[in-house]
């Protein structure tokens, strides 16, 4: 499959029970093939992110899904990609933190890390807790560009501010 | 002696394999070989002779080259029987079978073994974490599994939470 006519298909809106193979449908009944897709509920909220190889235009691949999406009730955005596929990058370090909710968390934490090398595969956080006492969970892995020690110095100026952060090495297995 | 690796999804990789019966000076210099191209691919730890088209239950591990892990060295481990399984440990695997592809596969996180090296002499080892995992990995392959047939999901804790009561 050529590197041409890729697209990056993003839904966005109020997450119902069926989104996911209904849109998948309706993009293999107009010739798209899929490549690496995310699906994620963040909240009450429904949010994809699909790679869409597709024998047309930006505009083509929205006209063929604007209708599945608005009777979804979601927002659709495409844009045109390089797909960059078989390229994995593999993350060697894990980073988990923890702590009461408060404004600025992922910022402290990921401003640190990103100064000590880190450069983020993958983060994903959530609000758990009550709506009175909430707490912020965050994990997220990568590529320590300057060794691990460097990103758990950098996370001991944090760990003095009362955030508990975990960084642990990814050791992967190639069998 | 040239080596190809089988990658998935050639069906090869899911049949299993059978017991190496004659241990003769031919199986010797054939297990030689094929540890010397296992320690030129990526990884390099471990590797079972259906991933190169041989459907004979003989495997190589050989971890110790890594920092910090419990090793046992260089193991040609062919009749593998896995006699003890201890705890489980949730860690990330990749295979030269499924090149570009890793994901979160449980093993047991200790196991005790006996195996026949290429001279048929049989040997008894334990092993803890990263050595378990990769003695794991390669006897799957053995019965025709891969780490796909064993992933869980993506976003699981890597790792456990020892202090929970």
């Amino acid at each position: 499959m050529s590197d041409l006519n890729w697209y990056m298909l993003t839904l966005v809106g109020k997450d119902r029970s069926g989104i996911v193979a209904r849109i998948t449908q309706a993009l293999f009944v107009a010739g798209g093939h899929l490549g690496e897709a995310r699906m994620m509920r963040l909240g009450c909220n429904f949010g994809v992110l699909l790679m869409v190889h597709f024998p047309g235009q930006v505009s083509d691949l929205e006209h063929v899904m604007q209708s599945e999406a608005d009777a979804l009730g979601l927002r659709l955005h495409v844009d045109a990609i390089d797909p960059g596929l078989h390229q994995h990058v593999v993350p060697d370090v894990a980073v988990t933190v923890y702590g009461a909710d408060r404004p600025g968390i992922v910022a402290q934490v990921t401003g640190a890390l990103a100064e000590a090398g880190l450069n983020i595969t993958d983060l994903q956080t959530q609000v758990g807790g009550t709506e009175q006492k909430p707490i912020y969970g965050l994990q997220l892995e990568g590529v320590a560009q300057n060794g691990i020690e460097a990103l758990e110095q950098a996370m001991q100026t944090l760990k003095a501010d009362g955030i508990e952060v975990r960084v642990q090495p990814i050791d992967v297995l190639i069998g | 002696m040239e080596f190809e690796i089988l990658t998935y999804p050639d069906e090869r990789l899911k049949q299993a394999s059978k017991p190496v019966e004659m241990f003769d000076q031919a199986l010797v210099e054939w297990v030689h070989a094929f540890e010397s191209f296992m320690r030129t691919q990526p990884g390099g730890v471990g590797i079972a002779a259906p991933q190169v088209g041989r459907f004979e239950r003989i495997l190589i591990v050989d971890v110790s080259g890594r920092k910090k892990t419990q090793s046992n060295g260089r193991m040609i481990l062919i009749n593998l029987e896995i006699l003890e399984w201890d705890g489980f440990a949730l860690g990330r695997e990749g295979c030269m079978s499924v090149p570009d592809y890793t994901g979160n596969v449980v093993r047991a996180e200790q196991i005790r073994y006996r195996a026949q090296d290429e001279y048929g002499e049989w040997k008894e080892y334990e092993s803890t974490g990263f050595e378990a995992r990769a003695v794991q990995h390669e006897a799957d392959h053995l019965d025709g599994l891969l780490f796909l047939d064993r992933l869980v999901s993506r976003k699981t804790d890597l790792f456990p939470r020892k202090n929970y009561s």
